[in-house]
């Protein structure tokens, strides 16, 4: 039990996905304009990291282990993890199409303002990096699960972060030089986040 | 069956029941997540001028049609398409009667400087575009810093071929215009605005020059002497920053344009002047071209 805490104190806050291990830079610049946006796509990351975490362990251990039923059946001792990436990307496009499909529907205010950003999350390297980690760390199922949670976790705290930051600081900020406007001064206050969440090395 | 054609076999296999799950999966999801198309907003869509030029505000005419539809937006609200256009959106949703409140507005270039006007002080060789002329030092050929550059941009991003560089200076057709405003992002100057389509009089000018600097480098300009506003009778013309500036006041009414003595307010000619002071303005006229040509 004590591990599992340890797993989601440790990938939500000491090596956070965006900011310490700087995946998921993309949606992290794109998307945290407004907070209210920052909200829908940290949700969005959410539900698809967990989902694909969990389906992609269960894929990997019923299929593509050595150890796996398939290919103990087969006689493949070597495993099919050569297909991990392909397989993987496979389920997470497919999740990233039903997030969209459900948005559309249900929150179509939320999908207007995600825009293109919302299928890039099949591209955000985070999503991919969780499911891949999750064989390489050799997690089990409630650890693969609380993982791709402190991961997502994180990278929604890192996206809300930077949105209410960027809303009441930077946006329309006349003050700031004109040369640093826009994305210049949005990676500078990345960079100064960065710096923030290092502080949270002691704790584990 | 040797274990490279297995490996093969399951690994084509595997990727391709994956795929297939997960196809059906999507395939049940779309019909149960089915969004329908709104067809009032693809009739509106259809009756919009479909150029997507964004005078409207929203993200081209998909984006006006949909606040069109869901009443954000008043049938009004694309400038291009004008009344005829607004009648129809109106009659798609069934609102009825539509007033054009709005006034119908173009573009206006607010400079007369052409060549026979100013004078050449410099020789451009770069690349033909007023964006990319207007950062070399100096800023234009001519010796007015205020003047229309005379390259074009507002001609390249006009999608209704009504602007054009005639003499030097970009001139707007009223006609074709539909106040989109394409142009007056692409001047470097600013010197492009909205003026309604009936005003005949209008300051065409931008040089905040004083008067002698003015008159060195240009025979039409704006020379900031306030005649103009002496003989306003409804106080609707001011001079600020050494150029005559009109506000809403202003009826139209044409003394300005008669008393400029440099012409730089349009619209001289084409009110007919009484008959006392149509000679004398043409002597100013002819007496004003008479150094410019032989100089």
């Amino acid at each position: 039990m004590i591990d599992l805490l340890l797993i989601a104190i440790k990938y939500s806050l000491v090596s956070n996905v965006v900011l310490s291990q700087f995946l998921g830079i993309c949606p992290f610049l794109g998307v945290s304009k407004k907070t209210e946006s920052s909200k829908g796509m940290g949700g969005a990351v959410i539900f698809v990291i967990v989902i694909a975490s969990v389906i992609t362990h269960g894929i990997y251990v019923a299929f593509l282990a050595a150890s796996s039923p398939l290919c103990k059946a087969l006689g493949l001792t070597d495993g099919l993890e050569y297909l991990n990436t392909i397989v993987f990307i496979l389920v997470i496009a497919a999740l990233v199409q039903f997030v969209e499909m459900f948005l559309k529907k249900n929150v179509p205010s939320l999908y207007e303002s995600l825009g293109v950003y919302l299928p890039l999350i099949t591209t955000n390297c985070a999503v991919l990096g969780v499911a891949l980690n999750n064989v390489s760390y050799g997690y089990n199922f409630a650890q693969s699960l609380v993982y791709g949670l402190g991961i997502s976790v994180g990278f929604a705290l890192a996206l809300l972060l930077m949105a209410g930051i960027r809303e009441n600081i930077i946006e329309g900020n006349d003050r700031i030089p004109r040369s640093f406007q826009g994305s210049p001064i949005v990676l500078v206050t990345a960079a100064l986040m960065a710096i923030a969440f290092f502080g949270f090395g002691g704790l584990i | 069956m040797s274990l490279m054609t297995t490996l093969v076999l399951v690994a084509a296999g595997l990727v391709g029941a994956t795929g297939l799950i997960l196809g059906v999966f999507l395939g049940v999801a779309s019909e149960k997540f089915k969004v329908e198309v709104d067809e009032t907003e693809a009739k509106i869509r259809a009756a919009l001028p479909g150029n997507n030029c964004g005078a409207c505000g929203f993200p081209g005419c998909d984006g006006c049609a949909k606040a069109m539809a869901l009443g954000e937006a008043p049938v009004t609200q694309c400038p291009v398409g004008g009344s005829p256009v607004a009648e129809k959106i109106a009659q798609i949703l069934g609102t009825g009667e539509v007033s054009m409140d709005q006034e119908k507005k173009v573009a206006h270039v607010h400079c007369q400087g052409s060549c026979s006007k100013t004078k050449q002080i410099a020789s451009y060789t770069g690349i033909a575009d007023c964006n990319d002329l207007a950062v070399v030092p100096g800023g234009t050929e001519k010796s007015c810093p205020y003047s229309c550059c005379g390259y074009g941009s507002c001609v390249k991003v006009c999608a209704f071929d009504a602007i054009h560089v005639v003499d030097g200076v970009a001139i707007v057709d009223k006609e074709k215009c539909t106040a989109c405003g394409a142009c007056i992002k692409a001047c470097p100057k600013a010197l492009i605005s909205f003026v309604p389509y009936k005003k005949k009089h209008i300051v065409s000018c931008k040089n905040l020059l004083k008067g002698k600097a003015v008159k060195d480098s240009c025979s039409i300009g704006c020379i900031a002497c306030g005649i103009c506003e002496k003989n306003c009778p409804f106080d609707a013309i001011h001079v600020l920053n050494d150029l005559a500036v009109m506000n809403e006041k202003c009826t139209d009414c044409g003394i300005c344009a008669q008393k400029c003595p440099t012409s730089a307010i349009t619209g001289k000619r084409v009110k007919k002047v009484e008959a006392k002071e149509a000679p004398v303005q043409e002597k100013k006229e002819e007496a004003k071209e008479a150094p410019v040509s032989a100089g």
